[in-house]
């Protein structure tokens, strides 16, 4: 525990992190990646992802999501549990780019995202 | 005519690495001087964010990566301002050699606590124990951790640290960056219990929810909350159905409010305690007390002292009430608010009007609010501006002269570039790995200079 919560879960060998639900799929409103001091939220068709192994904890996406997207994992909402597994797993297959701005939009979604419904914009 | 265009940026902490790296995205001719006052980068993110907090120093990964970019020139160990007083360079000078210059120096001092007692012997600026535990050069060698009972005056992620720093026991620091005197103070300090003094109510606190939950997940330390201060009025309620952090925050301090008291049994302790604003610091020759006044909360949880008082028996007071950006001269400065007055970046005059040429961002420009990332769109804004106000220069002809930058940092002289701080980041990660650490740092100044300069004749 001595060095914090990220210090924490690598000896659990489990990446705690900041995680993105529901409220923002198919809308995508970008704030959180302008706030972001690694640039580690990546886009994907539908929504936006956070990678567990680049982002540093620090917080600041979290309150400019302007429809509560982003919550710590341990204060995701039960109903949107799976949403931890689609923001980790998104990454299986792109590794660590190391910066999304260089990376850029990311083709395709995390199967469970891809099979939701067509969301109304929360902000329209 | 694109393709002399120069930019000076003033700080290399995160407010100016970012506007560094927004401009060069947006502007593929621009070349831009990065200076820093002291002999290494990062600013905030290497002397202010926590010894412990390893993961968000990782923010230095990526600031770093900016930083290798060969369009942008980093100088360290350049001191901006009044040349007469032993400054290398002006504003006045800067604004002639380049085409614009932004002032990204943050904030680094205390806000003045203006109570009686404030400057007894034993009460403590915040920032200048951040700065000490951080390895700053120019903060204290040594810091009397003497008090067994201590008070921390704030409600801020700064408040926060100060206190977790003060109340971890040192052997949770093992594998941190601290300076081998700064570990050995933290080895002698006796503390036993803290008290964390909030003026406002438990939904109006200006923290982070992970920030106050890292509190209660220190080895050995009990988290003491008075469930009298968690009854939540209609403001208090109306801010946790609106906030989702304030909504974390009251949670958390609830669950610690529940905590049955024989379950307490850690040696350390820190004590929460709200509505409370600091009257006075009491002391014959140094702290021995503080005296507190009630406050309670309006409507609109706007604050007002009751009157009635509460004294708590503290050897030590830190006041973490803010920090504060320091006037940078030659640049207008708002000593009310403590920023530079701007309009969407621009510096303005007394009159309201641009001054030509002289751009502001991050913390000097909006004032020490926001998390380390609210920089980079804070960025972004006056960049904006200076990129507009760019092409209307050269479609009038009236850039800085060619070749004027490289001479003013030629004349600058045997200043600390990107290759020299490469070489104290090496030195310093070979002094860690001698703990079997990552990084141990290097405070003394001359010392950095030493790293860098030596070993840049040595290659």
């Amino acid at each position: 525990m001595g060095l914090g919560i990220g210090a924490e879960c690598v000896t659990r060998g489990i990446a705690v992190t900041y995680v993105i639900a529901l409220p923002c799929v198919d809308l995508k409103d970008r704030a959180c990646v302008d706030e972001c001091p690694v640039d580690c939220i990546y886009e994907g068709d539908r929504m936006l992802y956070i990678h567990p192994d680049e982002c540093v904890d620090c917080g600041a996406c979290e309150p400019v999501c302007p429809v509560e997207a982003i919550y710590y994992e341990d204060d995701l909402p039960g109903e949107w549990q799976e949403y931890y597994g689609a923001n980790v797993e998104f990454f299986d297959a792109v590794g660590a780019p190391g910066g999304a701005a260089r990376t850029g939009p990311i083709p395709g979604d995390h199967p469970f995202i891809a099979a939701l419904p067509p969301q109304e914009s929360a902000l329209a | 005519m694109t393709s002399n265009r120069t930019v000076a940026i003033i700080g290399a902490g995160p407010a100016g690495i970012y506007a560094a790296d927004i401009l060069q995205s947006r502007d593929e001719h621009v070349r831009i001087d990065l200076f820093e006052k002291l002999p290494a980068p990062y600013g905030l993110v290497r002397y202010g964010v926590s010894p412990d907090h390893p993961r968000i120093k990782k923010i230095q990964d990526a600031l770093h990566d900016v930083l290798e970019n060969p369009r942008i020139r980093l100088v360290c160990n350049v001191e901006i301002g009044d040349v007469e007083t032993g400054a290398d360079v002006s504003i006045d000078e800067l604004r002639q050699a380049y085409d614009a210059v932004v002032i990204a120096t943050g904030a680094d001092r205390d806000v003045d606590l203006n109570i009686p007692g404030a400057d007894l012997p034993g009460s403590f600026g915040g920032a200048d124990f951040v700065a000490w535990y951080d390895g700053h050069p120019d903060a204290a060698t040594e810091w009397p951790l003497t008090a067994e009972s201590v008070a921390v005056i704030g409600a801020g992620n700064v408040a926060l640290d100060v206190a977790r720093m003060l109340i971890t026991h040192p052997r949770q620091l093992e594998q941190t960056d601290i300076p081998d005197h700064v570990e050995a103070g933290f080895q002698q300090s006796p503390v036993r219990d803290l008290h964390l003094l909030i003026r406002r109510g438990p939904a109006d606190v200006r923290f982070s929810p992970m920030e106050l939950r890292e509190l209660g997940a220190r080895e050995d330390v009990d988290v003491i909350v008075d469930p009298a201060d968690l009854e939540l009025d209609e403001h208090a309620e109306r801010m946790v159905a609106q906030f989702n952090q304030r909504k974390i925050i009251v949670r958390t301090l609830t669950e610690w409010a529940n905590i049955d008291p024989a379950e307490r049994t850690a040696s350390r302790r820190v004590h929460l305690h709200f509505y409370q604003q600091p009257a006075r610091i009491l002391g014959e020759g140094r702290v021995s007390a503080i005296e507190m006044e009630r406050t309670q909360p309006d409507e609109l949880g706007r604050i007002t002292g009751t009157g009635e008082t509460v004294t708590h028996h503290v050897g030590a007071v830190y006041r973490t009430i803010g920090y504060r950006s320091t006037p940078v001269p030659g640049v207008p400065f708002d000593d009310a608010s403590g920023t530079i007055p701007d309009s969407a970046g621009r510096v303005l005059d007394e009159s309201g009007e641009h001054i030509a040429g002289l751009y502001a961002t991050g913390w000097i420009r909006r004032g020490p609010v926001g998390l380390i990332g609210s920089t980079k769109s804070d960025a972004a804004e006056a960049i904006d501006s200076l990129l507009a106000d760019l092409a209307d220069l050269a479609d009038r002809g009236a850039q800085a002269p060619a070749g004027a930058a490289d001479a003013l940092c030629e004349r600058l002289g045997d200043k600390v570039g990107w290759e020299g701080w490469l070489r104290i980041d090496e030195a310093e990660r070979n002094l860690g790995a001698e703990r079997g650490r990552e990084r141990t740092k290097i405070v003394d100044r001359d010392e950095l200079l030493t790293h860098a300069r030596e070993m840049e004749r040595t290659r």
